[in-house]
């Protein structure tokens, strides 16, 4: 099948206006007879149900959480980037495009960034309308910051907390619809396979997680809304339950996966304590606009350190080496999160880690606090000398800004940033690969969409911070609503589409089965033992940096990984209510998966752009080197049997509006 | 670390559950709570047992899925808060731990140490929104402006993540602190204000529906909320419910 991505013609600032001009619309009384399925209850999920709903469709929406506010959504910190211009610093639709494009490493669509910036200002109006309590000015009106990748600040936020208010503006939004009985919401249940009934995506089977009842539901279009999958990872920064489960089903029954080597690692998390560690917490990025990264500069003293027989603060200015500074004067602790990343691994690599595991770098914040001290010294008419006087004034100034992350830092890490410096690494962060979908956000399967991080659309081959909420809403609220309904017009007259056809049995055998597979299989090791062996494989050979050696083996690895899985996995407890392991076992058999994929990918795309490095294509001082002519194109892959079979489609990415050129950071 | 843990089992809803007794050893204070069960389930699974259900998901502090009652407090002995980011550290060698469901009517136990808090749900069903359509079709964000006192208020109030520690802290079981956060919310935002009356009676019905008890002031659901939301915003929703019960 040869991919259609359906974008309009026309110059690419009238693509999105032309296009709603032309759709095919439903009337409201007909909207009344018309299902559709949302899975997820993120910021895009959440959103699309309640707009859905407010249209008049009949939702039914599905979390496996206990309740839809608790979507990882919820985690994300920094903030949200809007073209608004309110700081009148130049900012327009055009230059949020352009910088997405260029930071995605120019593998995204054009057409869909572009809408994605046309519809970030409505975004703020609609939250701000919705009372999501956004950071303000004493003016009364709202703040702006600057995030990485951008010379404007654009980025709204509400304290570091801006992705939980965001989606409790959507929560609120679908607790009206589900008042009005527009929205039918099943919490803790589970989608553990798609229906397709001539073709068009009809239905899904879900698990009831409380009854462990199996349950059939139908509806004439399916929108997934599950999230990324950097849990194959097994330590990331995602939440203990997100999963690629739904995302994974749709591809096995038709769904193209697009560039699943696309991955995020982001570079200012919490370092691994532990083999007992179970997850791993970010720290946010506006930390680099004060803190400065560096490594002992002498060997010596990074073993020292390492040995407890010297610390951070014993080093000299001189002794340090402050390797982004060093390596990219221009923009210094700032460059993009793949960058930092790198140079991390890097100088870790190399010997220079400051932790125990040697896997860590500090992010120091002492000549922040001396120079806000001094500011503040100054404006109270202190004497800038006194030294303690000018900590205490900088301390408060660090405090004001990033209190909650310094505490949340203090509380795992049981050390205090203000004194010493902070010890970080990267960790996976968030997958920029997904289904393939064309401009109608559809995927492969007619009828089966998806919206946010589970789709490919809109971030290339890296995200710029502050990006990933204004896509989630920008899909639920404004995009999906207008494309869907162009989708559903011709089944209108359709009716309630029936549950008892062979094609729902046939899937709800297939779940039966594979439950019941679980139950029986009597195995030694327990879920999370296959998934820390698959997340080690994934993160030694598939991670920050990668090469055909390490890619081939991994899948080897990864396929022989799945056989014991299904041979040797042990799931207690009964099927028939509430299983925590049994639906652990349903996610990683999907992740054993995507993991081979995953690694199929990054072995065929020969060349390195944004989070995808191949070791064999770099420059000679160590940046990406992309390779234009032959890899200007998403790879979609197709299921056929087993994911060592799966077959490439190509999308060749055309750039009509930004010029193709090295990103340069120096 | 070696440590004993009285656990709170229960097969489901139906079963009357009971305290049972387990030794656990080789703890590391650098441990969060929930990875020391994590570490305590494995131990179990490999014997034979049935590994103890918990509910958590992002373990940073911010989904509110998790909860436990741990030595007699919500989200356990650390403050400000949740049992995520609780760690080991806090407890020492040989130490007895106690751990139990949040504990209400209205929050009845699914399995182990879950509990359904969809009463939570409910009642923000009945009034905690704002009743705008997602159209994108509303005026710009600027036109209305909102002083930075009462916004950084609404957004103390807007913190609260929903987990439930507020009626599990309860002598009552009073759920008055988590339905003031959102009621002050938007009592406080102008945007907010069009339907403050029928909001505070809609929610405050639902709450009594479910089944929570009343305030009596003690105090004790601000102590152990994770996100430190002040009684003041009780305060307000009284103030707020008498008013509108006086319009209505």
């Amino acid at each position: 099948m040869a991919l259609d991505s359906k974008i309009p013609s026309g110059p690419i600032s009238d693509k999105w206006t032309n296009y709603k001009d032309h759709i095919n619309l439903v009337n409201p009384a007909n909207k009344r007879n018309l299902d559709v399925i949302v899975v997820g209850t993120g910021l895009a999920g959440g959103s699309a149900a309640a707009t859905l709903a407010e249209l008049g469709y009949n939702v039914k929406a599905f979390c496996f959480q206990d309740s839809p506010r608790r979507a990882h959504s919820i985690a994300a910190q920094g903030g949200i980037n809007a073209a608004k211009n309110y700081q009148g610093d130049g900012d327009s639709v055009f230059r949020l495009f352009y910088d997405t494009v260029k930071g995605g490493d120019y593998r995204a669509r054009e057409a869909n960034v572009h809408r994605l910036a046309e519809v970030s200002t409505n975004i703020i109006d609609q939250c701000v309308a919705q009372g999501v309590p956004l950071a303000r000015e004493y003016g009364g009106l709202l703040d702006n910051r600057s995030f990485g990748g951008a010379l404007v600040s654009r980025t709204f936020y509400a304290r570091g907390q801006t992705g939980q208010q965001l989606l409790l503006g959507a929560y609120s939004a679908m607790n009206r619809q589900i008042g009005r009985g527009k929205i039918k919401m099943h919490n803790r249940h589970e989608m553990l396979d798609i229906v397709i009934v001539n073709g068009k995506a009809r239905g899904i089977i879900a698990r009831n997680l409380i009854t462990g009842e199996i349950e059939r539901h139908s509806a004439h279009a399916v929108v997934i809304a599950s999230g990324g999958y950097g849990n194959v990872f097994f330590l990331s920064t995602n939440a203990m339950g997100s999963n690629a489960t739904a995302a994974w089903k749709i591809h096995k029954k038709g769904a193209y996966f697009a560039n699943p080597c696309y991955t995020q690692i982001h570079p200012t998390c919490i370092p691994v304590s532990g083999d007992h560690q179970s997850k791993l917490t970010l720290m946010s990025e506006s930390l680099r606009n004060d803190g400065r990264i560096w490594v002992p500069a002498k060997i010596e003293d990074a073993i020292a350190i390492r040995e407890g027989k010297k610390k951070a603060i014993d080093l000299s200015e001189a002794e340090r080496d402050y390797y982004l500074e060093r390596r990219y004067p221009a923009f210094g602790n700032l460059v993009p999160r793949d960058v930092a990343s790198r140079a991390a691994k890097e100088r870790c690599d190399a010997g220079f880690g400051v932790n125990k595991t040697g896997e860590a770098v500090y992010l120091d914040f002492a000549a922040a606090i001396q120079r806000y001290g001094k500011e503040q010294a100054f404006l109270k008419g202190i004497d800038a000398n006194d030294k303690q006087a000018v900590t205490k004034l900088g301390t408060e100034v660090v405090k004001n800004k990033y209190g909650n992350l310094f505490q949340m830092y203090y509380k795992i890490v049981d050390e205090d940033p203000y004194t010493s410096p902070m010890m970080i690494y990267p960790a996976v962060h968030y997958t920029m690969g997904g289904t393939w979908v064309d401009y109608n956000l559809m995927t492969t399967i007619p009828g089966c969409f998806s919206i946010g991080e589970s789709n490919f659309s809109d971030h290339g081959a890296n995200r710029l911070g502050a990006s990933a909420l204004m896509q989630g809403l920008a899909d639920g609220y404004f995009v999906l609503p207008y494309t869907i309904g162009d989708y559903l017009s011709p089944d209108i007259k359709m009716g309630t589409i029936s549950t008892d056809t062979p094609e729902f049995e046939a899937a709800e055998k297939g779940v039966k089965d594979q439950i019941e597979k679980f139950m029986n299989n009597n195995g030694t090791h327990s879920v999370d033992y296959f998934h820390r062996k698959l997340g080690k494989i994934m993160w030694d050979k598939v991670g920050m940096a990668r090469n055909a050696q390490g890619l081939n083996e991994a899948i080897t690895e990864i396929a022989a990984l799945r056989e014991e899985f299904y041979k040797d996995v042990k799931v207690p407890g009964t099927d028939k209510g509430f299983n925590q392991e049994l639906e652990k076992a349903t996610r990683v058999a999907d992740f054993l998966e995507l993991g081979e994929l995953f690694a199929k990918d990054a072995l065929h795309r020969n060349e390195s752009c944004g989070g995808h490095f191949r070791e064999e294509y770099q420059t000679e001082d160590g940046e990406a080197k992309r390779d234009d002519e032959n890899f200007a194109y998403v790879a979609a892959w197709e299921y056929k049997g087993k994911p060592s079979d799966a077959v490439l489609h190509k999308e060749d990415l055309v750039f009509d509006t930004v010029k193709l050129v090295q990103r340069n950071y120096k | 670390m070696k440590l004993t843990l009285k656990i709170w089992r229960q097969k489901n809803a139906q079963d009357k559950g009971a305290m049972v007794d387990y030794q656990i050893d080789g703890i590391e204070p650098d441990m969060s709570f929930l990875e020391m069960l994590d570490v305590f389930n494995e131990d179990l699974m490999s014997k034979g047992g049935e590994p103890v259900a918990f509910d958590h998901d992002c373990r940073e502090g911010i989904c509110g899925m998790c909860s436990l009652y741990i030595n007699g407090e919500a989200h356990g002995p650390d403050r400000g808060v949740t049992t995520c980011q609780l760690h080991m550290r806090m407890f020492k060698d040989g130490d007895t731990i106690t751990i139990e469901p949040f504990r209400a009517a209205a929050f009845p136990v699914v399995k182990d140490l879950v509990v359904d808090r969809s009463s939570f749900d409910r009642i923000q069903h009945a009034g905690g929104f704002i009743s705008v359509n997602t159209s994108g079709n509303t005026i710009d964000a600027n036109t209305i402006p909102i002083n930075k006192k009462d916004a950084d208020e609404a957004f103390d109030a807007a913190t609260c993540i929903g987990c439930g520690a507020c009626v599990a802290s309860c002598k009552n079981s009073s759920a008055m602190l988590f339905v003031a956060a959102k009621v002050s919310q938007y009592a406080l935002l102008p945007q907010g204000r069009i339907e403050a009356t029928d909001r505070v009676l809609n929610m405050v019905h639902q709450m009594d529906a479910e089944g929570f008890g009343n305030c009596s002031n003690t105090g004790a659901c601000e102590v152990e909320c994770p996100k430190g939301i002040s009684l003041e915003n009780i305060a307000r929703m009284n103030r707020e419910y008498m008013s509108a019960s006086l319009k209505g």
